[in-house]
């Protein structure tokens, strides 16, 4: 193992309390944070990730690392110094270009047993879950998926994990007392996006260590891009989003307009996909994907629980639904009562007038 | 081929509520279904089995009444169906529950050779996704999440070719056998079951294996062989209502237009 040292901004304390604090927990010590990568590009979730494990490690007085695994991805470390950790462990190895659940596994498995961190989290992707079950298994612990609440009992020195049960209907605080690391997954979006301190140092800890390509048991013949993904509305600023309400896939093209006018992205409620107006990958919800946009319109959705798991996180919510006792009310910033045929073409063309006067009037002032 | 499904029992989750008085689970009258994703890996096994030959046998494990899904996937085409059942088995989390799984596995293994074990992407009750990976793990098969379609078997080789599906894309990958899939519903489309399997699985009664006969070791299922525990569990927090804006039905460009002035106050909405 080489070890390289840089200054050490922020966490420092910590980690000298750490030094002489006596080993309790076995020794466990340190929040870590999975760093997921595909093609040497870091899924948004993981500095979400860092964000978040950096208060849990604040409340631990401990230090907050982040584990990149991959082939040619040092270059991430400087990002996760940014995103808030002290420290960044590093695995890179040619075998571990492309993601393959044993290897990362074996790697990541070697990595807890070596170093001992009590938390461990990563990311509720495909690559994240795939990976969280095996490593999970493997030391023997426990895994909470999909928490949208993670806290520290600062006296027992454990993590409380809270996610929703029973498609949303049931929040459950879970722990994992006696075993280490506590392992949660957490969903794209539950948490915001943390500061970034360019410039912000740690220290790299590279680890040198052997892998076989039969220890894979895979081989990736071919991986095929699908446009237009959903991986961009969990990314969107601003989504319309329509439901049954909207009434055929023409009607729809009304609330294709407003997106276009507002820069914003169409989503939909599951009754929209299955009547075959919107393809899947728009859909929003439990089954679908969880948006935290800054303005979200739900429009002709009723907001029934499993879409409202998908979208409450957002800043603004605007309901627009002929039902004044339409769920979706209780939850809306603004909500309009009235027939979204006639509100929405109308809010396309008043954005449409205010935007480009409001644009024409900021080139006039500068 | 020797396929092995594990289906579980679920409450239809559109109805389970927490009781605002006792903050206790309301389940009472709540419809249990089979796991919709886990229909979907019998449908798959049996369309397996169709077409190299062998075997399917189902496994769950659960309370007596979860008797229900393993006809369930009978009627879907199974030939064999065990019910895991034990009083210790009861507060078993994912951990417990994939080396309960697990253990039933490998006697299934030593009486007849697993080519495949199937199960769903994830359960709808606690979507958590980790009991597929877990028996995985335990036993040793390969992992092979979120497939979307099975191109094909080679035992000769022994490797099985699957379509996997990512977030931003779709990756075939072949993989060594024995391995372990977990399935999206998009794999393949519920035929409605057969007159002759229909009557099969009203007339049988699932095998019930216990902890006895799958040598399980008592301190890893149960409460006892669970890591994690629930602190509690409360009702989802409301997020408080905010401000209904007039008019929407008398003159829509007005209200609309009221809105409009809100968001741009914002300035969270900008110009393309
Ligand atoms: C296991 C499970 C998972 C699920 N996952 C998801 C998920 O991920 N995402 C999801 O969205 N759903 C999901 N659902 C489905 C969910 O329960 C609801 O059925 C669905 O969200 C309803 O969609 P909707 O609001 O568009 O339709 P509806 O509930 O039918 O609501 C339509 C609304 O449109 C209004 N309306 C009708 N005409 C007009 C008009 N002209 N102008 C204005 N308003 C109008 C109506 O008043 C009504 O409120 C799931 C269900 C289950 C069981
Ligand atoms: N009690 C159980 N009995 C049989 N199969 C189960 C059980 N629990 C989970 N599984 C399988 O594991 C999959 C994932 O479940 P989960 O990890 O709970 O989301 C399910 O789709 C089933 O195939």
């Amino acid at each position: 193992m080489s070890e390289e040292t840089y200054t050490l901004q922020g966490g420092g304390r910590a980690a000298q309390k750490l030094k002489g604090s006596p080993s309790g927990d076995d020794g466990y010590r340190g929040v870590w944070v999975f760093i997921e990568q595909v093609e040497g590009r870091a899924a948004p979730v993981s500095w979400e990730l860092l964000g978040a494990g950096r208060e849990l490690a604040d409340s631990l007085e401990v230090e907050l690392a982040g584990v990149i695994l991959g082939s040619g991805v040092e270059n991430l470390s400087d990002e996760a110094f940014a995103y808030g950790a002290d420290v960044v462990y590093l695995a890179d190895h040619p075998l571990l270009r492309d993601y393959r659940t044993l290897l990362y596994a074996k790697v990541l498995i070697n990595l807890v047993r070596k170093y001992r961190p009590e938390v461990l989290l990563m990311g509720a992707t495909s690559l994240g879950r795939d990976l969280a079950g095996v490593v999970a298994t493997s030391l023997e612990t426990g895994l909470t998926a999909d928490c949208t609440e993670l806290k520290i009992d600062t006296e027992k020195r454990l993590l409380e994990q809270t996610r929703p049960a029973f498609g949303g209907n049931v929040m459950a605080t879970i722990l994992c007392p006696k075993r280490r690391p506590q392992m949660a997954t957490v969903r794209p979006r539950v948490f915001p996006l943390p500061p970034r301190r360019s410039g912000r140092k740690g220290r790299l800890i590279a680890e040198s260590f052997e892998l076989k390509e039969e220890e894979a048991r895979v081989r990736i013949l071919e991986t095929i891009k699908e446009k237009g993904r959903s991986l961009y509305l969990d990314q969107a600023e601003v989504i319309v989003a329509g439901g049954r309400g909207v009434g055929s896939k023409e009607n729809f093209e009304l609330l294709k307009e407003l997106a276009e006018t507002i820069g914003g992205t169409l989503g939909a409620s599951r009754a929209a996909v299955e009547a075959g107006w919107v393809p899947p990958e728009y859909q929003v919800g439990q089954t679908g994907t969880i948006v935290r946009p800054k303005v979200y319109f739900a429009i002709g959705i009723s907001g029934a629980i499993q879409h409202l798991v998908g979208m409450q996180n957002s800043d603004i919510i605007v309901a627009i639904n002929k039902d004044p006792e339409a769920p979706i009310f209780r939850i809306a910033t603004y909500g309009i009562v009235g027939d979204l045929l006639e509100i929405v073409p109308a809010l396309t063309s008043e954005f449409r007038r205010r935007l480009s006067r409001s644009t024409s009037e900021g080139i006039s002032n500068a | 081929m020797h396929f092995v499904v594990c289906v579980k029992q679920v409450p239809d989750t559109t109805e389970v509520r927490v009781d605002p008085v006792t903050k206790t689970l309301v389940r009472e009258g709540v419809p249990s279904i089979i796991n919709p994703y886990d229909a979907h890996a019998v449908e798959e096994a049996v369309r397996l089995k169709e077409r190299y030959g062998g075997k399917v046998t189902a496994i769950s494990m659960g309370p007596p009444q979860a008797e229900e899904v393993l006809r369930r996937a009978l009627a879907i085409g199974a030939d064999r169906a065990i019910l895991l059942t034990d009083r210790t088995f009861a507060g078993s989390d994912t951990l417990a529950t994939s080396y309960i799984l697990a253990q039933a596995i490998r006697r299934l293994d030593r009486e007849e050779p697993v080519t495949l074990v199937l199960c769903g992407k994830q359960a709808i009750d606690g979507d958590t996704g980790q009991v597929g990976p877990g028996i995985a793990t335990r036993l040793g098969f390969t992992p092979l999440t979120y497939v979307l379609a099975v191109e094909e078997i080679d035992i000769e080789a022994g490797e099985i070719k699957v379509q996997r599906k990512l977030e931003d894309a779709r990756q075939v990958v072949c993989g060594k056998l024995p391995a372990l899939l977990t399935v999206v519903k998009e794999i393949n489309e519920l035929r409605y079951a057969a007159l002759p399997d229909l009557v099969r699985a009203a007339r049988t009664r699932p095998e019930r294996w216990t902890a006895a006969d799958l040598e399980v070791d008592p301190g890893r299922t149960g409460l006892k062989g669970s890591p994690t525990s629930v602190r509690r569990i409360f009702a989802p927090p409301q997020r408080p209502g905010g401000e209904m804006i007039p008019g929407g039905t008398e003159d829509p460009a007005r209200a609309a237009s009221l809105l409009v002035d809100k968001l741009l106050k914002t300035k969270l909405i900008a110009d393309l």
